[in-house]
């Protein structure tokens, strides 16, 4: 029993990456109607940030998941304003097969500097260390994750479904020739949004920095599996996504406690049997 | 007519004298080095392998005997088809002779058999296989450094008879890791000890949480961990955050380099103990050695057994080209002559070549220092026991290498 | 919303005549390579990923499906024939039939369900069906995992062929590049491939013209699968192993930079692109990961200024169909 809950438990924080990184892809897929492949090298540049805060400039953890969040974003600002902007009235696969192409850039030019092998990050002091809570033993910095990133989700999602600015962005995705006649600014809002679900992933990554180590190849696997996630939960919903992301984490934990071997596959089996069933994914609109 | 066969024979002959004399004064090498450059495995052999085989060609003063030694260096990036890919390309373009260190079981197995096509030489430290020197031997490999029998019965045994009688083993999901957990499960269970259960991991792995959470539910008294390199340090940094060996439990690191203590650092590598078969601080000769060696490394590191298997076997292998008189680019030959000649090198001491290809010396089981033994940088290691050569590998009588049956 | 080979057809009327002339130079070109002192190995492995991305070309060029995971039926019918032939014996005929078979029949299996959506779905699903084989293949015993099929015997084709020869496997490697070919040639040119173009312009025109898209769809994907199935068995005797790097996610992306680059949508580019790629990672061996960050580079490139690939530029300029 014991080691189910701690199986569960580890579920629960791939499932808050999982989580962090559909919303990202989501909110951006919404806005651009973009595949982000470069998603996963975003979500690991976010860990090299915090990494060369803490090493370069001698800025720790705390600060870093809001500091590398925010570089990571202007950074990929910077993409949609010199790249994926001209892609607009172009096939969608367009998009995915040049956000690819900034994957392999991005990862290569870090594997090239430093290698494939982890670098280490530490945790930060105020969270070292652990709880026995009884069944098991709970280190209080996974703890952590699990709950910031819950609370990160449902704020992005109270700023998307329940704000002004939220409103004027569904509508933009519904109507863009509508809202700009309103007198907003659509490319601006676009870049915006793109740097929104950018900084979501790199936020992860500065999560994911104590536990994963920072590797230039973390993202590269990861981002796979967040694609069977989003298909699963259907591209459409905010909160689809975020309830897919935890729900698999917690399906593949369960997994690794019955029946381990599976516990690579289950994603993807789920996610065949998903569209036999329901083409458009749990949660979303036919397209 | 008569004069024309005459001249024809006398053509013949004069060639044939002159392609004798061009095999006598071939005096040329050429040595690749394959092996991680970039990865988990980078730090223990890669760019440092290269260096010393570069300090060997250096040392053994074979350039000022008129001998012209090139040496390349390429990277198998952990995957088996990219390094015979390599490898190939090496013996048909770049006409190699001799591959050394290649770490990674999976990528050396590949390379040996390939090296045995081609009829070149592969003097393996990097890889800890002890499939290279049995089922999967050839007369073309030589196995230098360590292998998986040595590991099994220097930290195995030595454990299960201390007390830690049974196990649960975390394995590299390839060649390597299955060859350890089968000879550290004989070891063990030769001592008295049972086997719990395993799990295996991919190779490169980051987050070990969910696979020491099976471990710690095992309830066994070790968990071994059949793997190497940055999945070591790995493990075992996450077993410290998952409380595992304060929850009494021991970790048994069947393979651990300095270079993987070093990055750990005492601290957490403290009393973690483990099969080598070179240390850098053993005696004056191999002292001299770190020392050079760290010297032209980039970053500052100490030479593992792989860096100096790599030296000592390059030596070895000019030395056979030496009594030769010259290059036979004939792999096979100079391998036979590498067996026939005793080995006597500054790192290993003297020890001499088996007909299967495994090279056998001493090995030393070491503990890792507690941060207020260490004396200065890199003085990690307490030696607990030396294990005589005969006990440290296979003995012949046991390889099922197919070479023995003659 | 522009399809994405739109812009890369050819201007006029694809004329047969201009295509057959491409063949015959490319044919006599391959022919002499022996006697160039060309490394033949690097060519073999060229020819095998140019049917490779010719495969997948068949299905984006000309069935508009954008597949993300062709590295499944390469690595599929890899694993397969060098199993065949290392652990069952078989000889090399029966050892190319069997892996292209398996090839076939993960391409029925997978097409069942991904053919259900379309465009970046369809890329996505692909791309996650492949990931979902490569862990099971990661696992299961008779691909040996991390390490690989080693050292597959290349053995007598028709008990009369010596393939362990390099000139002779060389000359079947042609063959059968050729033989695939002209099968994606003249699928390309058949009825059944007007019907998929029309597909690719508008699916809505060809459901109401009575075509059942979807299993015109699916026998493309079909088809796609079981030619890159036949490129990876034959790249068993070449490669001499079967390993993970064939099934993994990177490989599926190679692809779709071959194609890409020698131009989606036309019949010579996947070969030229395969060429260009394949040299590429052969001559910047030594640079390391710059490889890969070449690639994203020309990835980057090609979709941004270049969408016509190379051939595609070519046959634009000279209005001509390649």
């Amino acid at each position: 029993m014991q080691a189910l809950y701690a199986q569960l438990l580890v579920g629960l924080i791939n499932g808050s990456f999982y989580a962090l990184l559909s919303l990202g892809l989501a909110v951006i897929f919404g806005m651009l109607n973009i595949i982000n492949f470069a998603h996963g090298a975003l979500y690991m540049m976010g860990a090299f940030c915090a990494y060369f805060l803490l090493n370069i400039a001698g800025i720790g953890y705390w600060p870093a998941l809001i500091v590398a969040p925010i570089v990571v974003g202007i950074f990929g600002m910077i993409l949609e304003r010199t790249m994926l902007k001209w892609l607009s009235g172009l096939d969608h696969l367009y998009g995915l097969l040049l956000t690819f192409g900034l994957a392999l850039i991005i990862q290569g030019v870090f594997q090239n500097y430093f290698g494939s092998s982890g670098l280490p990050y530490a945790i930060p002091d105020e969270l070292k260390g652990g709880m026995n809570l009884g069944f098991m033993f709970l280190p209080i910095y996974r703890g952590w994750v699990v709950i910031f990133s819950l609370i990160v989700c449902l704020l992005t999602w109270y700023l998307i479904e329940r704000t002004r600015l939220g409103a004027n962005l569904r509508a933009a995705t519904e109507n863009p020739t509508l809202v700009r006649a309103f007198g907003i600014n659509v490319p601006r809002m676009i870049t915006l949004t793109y740097g929104l679900g950018v900084g979501l992933a790199a936020l992860a990554g500065v999560l994911s920095a104590p536990i994963n180590q920072v590797r230039p190849l973390m993202g590269a696997d990861l981002i796979i599996v967040v694609f069977a996630v989003v298909v699963i939960g259907g591209m459409g919903s905010i909160m689809g996504s975020i309830i897919t992301g935890f729900a698999l984490g917690v399906i593949e934990g369960l997994t690794k406690y019955f029946y381990p071997e599976a516990s690579n596959t289950v994603v993807f089996v789920l996610m065949v049997l998903v569209l036999l069933v329901k083409p458009s994914g749990l949660t979303g609109r036919t397209t | 007519m008569k004069t024309r066969i005459a001249a024809l024979l006398l053509g013949t002959a004069l060639s044939f004298a002159a392609a004798n004399t061009a095999f006598a004064q071939d005096k040329t090498i050429k040595i690749g080095a394959l092996s991680d450059q970039s990865g988990l495995y980078a730090d223990l052999g890669g760019p440092g392998s290269t260096l010393a085989a570069q300090m060997a060609v250096e040392d053994s003063g074979m350039v000022a005997k008129g001998w012209k030694i090139d040496i390349i260096s390429g990277d198998h990036q952990n995957k088996p088809d990219i390094g015979v890919n390599v490898a190939r390309q090496w013996f048909d373009v770049d006409k190699v002779d001799v591959i050394v260190d290649v770490p990674n079981s999976g990528v050396a197995l590949a390379v040996s058999n390939l090296v045995k096509e081609k009829n070149g030489v592969f003097l393996d430290s990097g890889a800890g296989t002890s499939d290279l020197t049995n089922a999967q031997c050839t007369p073309n490999t030589i196995h230098w450094t360590y292998d998986t029998y040595t590991l099994a019965h220097g930290t195995g045994s030595a454990l299960a008879k201390g007390g830690g009688d049974s196990w649960f083993f975390l394995t590299a999901d390839y060649a390597f890791g299955a060859a350890l957990e089968r000879d550290t499960t004989s070891a063990v269970q030769a001592a008295g000890g049972k086997i719990l259960g395993g799990v295996k991991h991919p190779l490169n792995t980051a987050d070990f949480s969910s696979f020491l959470l099976q471990a710690q539910a095992s309830k066994a008294k070790v968990i071994g961990l059949a793997n190497a390199g940055g999945d070591t340090t790995n493990s075992i940094k996450q077993a410290a955050e998952f409380g595992i060996v304060s929850g009494g439990q021991k970790l048994a690191a069947l393979l651990l380099f300095i270079t993987d203590v070093h990055s750990l650092g005492l601290a957490t590598a403290q009393g973690l103990s483990f099969t080598e078969t070179f240390y850098w601080d053993a005696n004056d000769q191999s002292r001299a050695f770190a020392k050079r060696f760290q010297e032209r490394m980039k970053n500052k590191g100490m030479p593992t057994m792989v860096h100096a298997g790599v030296y000592s076997s390059l030596l070895h292998y000019f030395k056979a080209l030496e009594a030769l008189g010259g290059n036979p680019h004939d792999g096979a030959k100079i391998v036979a002559k590498m067996k026939e000649l005793p080995t006597d090198d500054q790192l290993f001491g003297k020890g001499s070549i088996q007909p299967n290809g495994r090279k056998i010396h001493p090995a030393y089981l070491f503990e890792v220092k507690k941060p207020s033994e260490s004396k200065m940088p890199w003085d990690y290691y307490k030696l607990v026991a030396t294990i005589p050569t005969e006990e440290a590998f296979t003995p012949l009588d046991k390889s099922t290498c197919p070479l023995l049956k003659k | 919303m522009t399809a994405l080979t739109d812009d890369t057809l050819p201007v006029t009327g694809r004329t047969i005549r201009d295509e057959m002339i491409a063949f015959g130079v490319m044919t006599a070109l391959l022919l002499i390579v022996p006697f160039t002192g060309l490394y033949p190995f690097f060519v073999m492995q060229a020819l095998c990923f140019a049917l490779l991305a010719c495969a997948f070309n068949l299905l984006i060029g000309y069935g508009g499906l954008l597949s993300f995971g062709h590295a499944m039926f390469l690595g599929t019918a890899g694993y397969v024939t060098a199993h065949a032939l290392k652990v069952w014996g078989l000889t090399p005929e029966l050892g190319i039939l069997v892996g292209t078979a398996a090839a076939a029949g993960l391409g029925i299996v997978t097409g069942l369900v991904a053919v259900r959506r379309q465009g970046i779905y369809f890329a996505m699903i692909t791309l996650a069906l492949s990931q979902l084989l490569f862990f099971i293949y990661v696992q299961t015993p008779f691909t040996h995992g991390e390490d690989g099929i080693q050292g597959v015997p290349q053995g007598y084709l028709f008990g009369v062929f010596n393939l362990a020869k390099s000139t002779v496997l060389y000359y079947v490697i042609v063959a059968g590049f050729l033989l695939g070919f002209l099968i994606i040639f003249r699928t390309i040119n058949s009825p059944f491939g007007e019907v998929l173009k029309s597909i690719r312009e508008n699916e809505q025109r060809a459901i109401s013209l009575g075509y059942k898209t979807d299993q015109y769809k699916l026998l493309a994907y079909i088809l796609s699968g079981t030619l890159a199935g036949f490129a990876g068995s034959l790249k068993v005797f070449v490669a001499q192993n079967a390993s993970l790097t064939d099934v993994y996610w990177t490989m599926s992306g190679e692809i779709v930079l071959m194609t890409l680059v020698g131009g989606l949508g036309t019949v010579f580019g996947p070969v030229v692109g395969a060429f260009v790629i394949i040299a590429m990672q052969q001559y910047l061996a030594g640079f390391g990961q710059w490889v890969t960050v070449i690639q994203g580079v020309i990835f980057v490139v090609c979709v941004l200024t270049f969408r016509r690939g190379v051939i595609g530029e070519i046959a634009h300029y000279f209005r001509r169909s390649l």
